[in-house]
């Protein structure tokens, strides 16, 4: 098993040597991306729309890069750089609503309850914050209880790999007033934790197991944290992105 | 003297008829009585979302014909959906009527198949027989419209694949009326016979409260008074022109949630009646790039299946494949509170329970 374990973290090693090996020219080449957008501009019109729709992320990262500079610069999160890629920052009709929902949790979890929210205006202008993981127990039992919010029906548990984080996302409804939210966890990549909040919504039972699973996210306090789709004596977390599998062959 | 009791470990499944694939249960019994019961899922765990990380989002469409294999339909349009509210498509008149033809139809068969194997389990063997011979013609009209008979890949982002012909339409027309004289036969041979409806009465009894909690979704959730239907609490696609209502109980047996079942056979046909009376003529396809490439961001939409809401939680990077892309699978978290429904139970209750929850494994284990 110890061995076995050591020739997963060997190979997981190699793994990530080769893909930042990649990651260099690939670097390279956006970088200049910015001064060089133009140019590939003009090729890709004699082109067929393919390249255009090609261009079109490109150049949207190199505007979000250079965004995300000014806004570590400033040391402002998130807000300014939304406001940025809306031009003319229509409020969106669910605004009110999220604020609401922020002023509660403030003031009942404290200041630092929730570290950010934004509207997600992509996903039907859904409403969602991120909250700290050494707050998640608390905010999750708050956002269960308390009559304003009421959020009683857990609709979903996932969790995404982002590379330098993990992160939970979990999306919630109250069948009572008919409000929905998403509320984000992030936590490391290393030393995945997050409070489980299985006691406040049995169904995210399964969900955090599949999760812990799949993901490798410790939930902390789960009644019955193993492996749910994977057999038990699998090695490594299968979605998580620098996976390699273990080949009993080699 | 006294009698020695002591409590037993009984292994139902992997491979057990009535579990309808490969679920396993380890039950602690003691004498009849269930104290403890343990499901065991994955053996039908394809990996699903690693897979998809490395497909296109047409390539997608074909691996969620495979989760809930009774209702392909359904968990095609779930992920096409996802796509297009991510992109901002549009979707032709025509296409969006079509799918809600073959979502419908797909309930219905979705709910026969259910129909049947359900009866079977508790014991009676022709509404079985029944069931799939009225199923198969729903079937043999999917065959016609896309080539297959279960695993449809029908959806495509931005419409359909394939456009319906007259004829096509005319058949469904006519299968309408024979789908509801049959429903009557079934009312009348099983709704209206009292040794069924005295062995499922009472029977895996919760309450609305206990739903809501476990996150039960579909007849489930309905059966105990919670009017959710997605198609219309959330109207996706066209199900806001059509009149139809969400049969609700308050029962919360797995007799309430027979008559549900077959209750949203009727609303799904009358459905189909109303979309097959008023499809409009045009393209199937909206004008989309030949390289599906949504921008970048992150969109949670859920369907109605005949089983609960399929959601799925998608997040793009705006690359032609998605960067995670996650299904939360009716079957999956219904099945959660079967343990709580089988604690004190007697074995004997366990298939009518299980059966009536209504799980498809691939859906349980994607």
């Amino acid at each position: 098993m110890t061995r076995r374990e050591e020739e997963m973290s060997e190979k997981r090693k190699k793994h990530k040597a080769e893909d930042s090996g990649d990651d260099v020219p690939r670097d390279a080449h956006e970088k200049p991306a910015d001064p060089s957008g133009a140019e590939r501009g003009t090729v890709s019109k004699a082109h067929d729309r393919e390249a255009e729709s090609a261009l079109k992320p490109s150049a949207d990262k190199a505007a979000k890069a250079a965004a995300a500079a000014k806004a570590r610069a400033a040391d402002v999160k998130k807000k300014p750089k939304e406001k940025k890629k809306e031009e003319p920052p229509e409020p969106s009709p669910q605004q009110p609503l999220l604020d609401s929902f922020v002023q509660v949790i403030r003031e009942k979890a404290g200041e630092g309850a929730v570290e950010t929210s934004f509207i997600n205006r992509k996903d039907g202008h859904r409403p969602t914050i991120v909250v700290p993981a050494n707050q998640w127990a608390s905010v999750a039992r708050l956002l269960a209880e308390e009559a304003q919010l009421a959020f009683d029906y857990l609709q979903n548990l996932s969790g995404v790999d982002y590379e330098d984080y993990l992160e939970v996302v979990i999306h919630l409804t109250s069948l009572k007033h008919g409000h929905s939210l998403c509320v984000k966890v992030k936590t490391d990549r290393e030393e995945a934790q997050v409070p489980s909040v299985a006691k406040v919504w049995p169904a995210a039972d399964w969900h955090e197991r599949e999760v812990f699973d799949l993901m490798g996210i410790r939930f902390v306090g789960h009644p019955e944290l193993k492996r749910i789709l994977m057999p038990d004596h699998w090695v490594g977390h299968p979605l998580r992105k620098d996976y390699v599998p273990y080949d009993q062959e080699i | 003297m006294p009698l020695r009791t002591e409590e037993m470990l009984l292994n139902v499944g992997p491979q057990h008829p009535s579990t309808h694939g490969v679920f396993r249960l380890i039950l602690r019994i003691d004498g009849e009585i269930i104290q403890e019961a343990t499901p065991v899922i994955g053996y039908l765990h394809r990996g699903t979302e690693k897979l998809a990380e490395d497909l296109t989002y047409t390539q997608i469409i074909p691996y969620t014909d495979r989760m809930d294999y009774l209702n392909a339909m359904n968990n095609n349009h779930a992920v096409v959906l996802a796509v297009e509210k991510l992109m901002g498509v549009t979707v032709p008149e025509r296409a969006e009527y079509l799918r809600v033809i073959v979502d419908e139809l797909n309930r219905v068969a979705s709910h026969l198949v259910w129909f049947g194997t359900y009866l079977m389990d508790i014991g009676a063997v022709s509404p079985f027989l029944y069931a799939f011979k009225d199923r198969e013609k729903i079937v043999d009209l999917f065959n016609e419209l896309c080539g297959a008979r279960l695993t449809y890949n029908y959806m495509r982002v931005g419409g359909v694949k394939w456009d319906a012909t007259a004829e096509w339409i005319e058949k469904v027309k006519q299968l309408i009326p024979y789908l509801r004289s049959q429903y009557d036969e079934y009312m009348d041979l099983v709704g209206g016979n009292e040794i069924f409806l005295a062995r499922v009465k009472g029977v895996g009894k919760y309450d609305a409260d206990t739903a809501i909690k476990y996150g039960l979704s579909g007849p489930g959730l309905r059966c105990t008074g919670v009017k959710r239907d997605l198609r219309k609490d959330d109207p996706y696609s066209v199900y806001d022109r059509f009149t139809f209502d969400v049969p609700v109980s308050t029962a919360g047996d797995c007799q309430a949630r027979f008559f549900l079942r077959m209750e949203e056979i009727l609303q799904s046909l009358s459905i189909v009646e109303q979309a097959v009376a008023n499809i409009p003529d045009g393209p199937v396809m909206a004008k989309i790039p030949r390289v599906i490439r949504p921008p970048e961001g992150e969109v949670f939409s859920a369907v109605e299946n005949p089983r609960g809401e399929l959601g799925v939680h998608l997040v793009s990077k705006g690359k032609d494949k998605p960067w995670r892309i996650h299904w939360k699978r009716p079957s999956f978290s219904n099945l959660q509170i079967l343990p709580r429904l089988l604690k004190g139970e007697n074995v004997a209750n366990l298939i009518a329970i299980l059966g009536a929850v209504d799980i498809v494994l691939g859906d349980v284990d994607a």
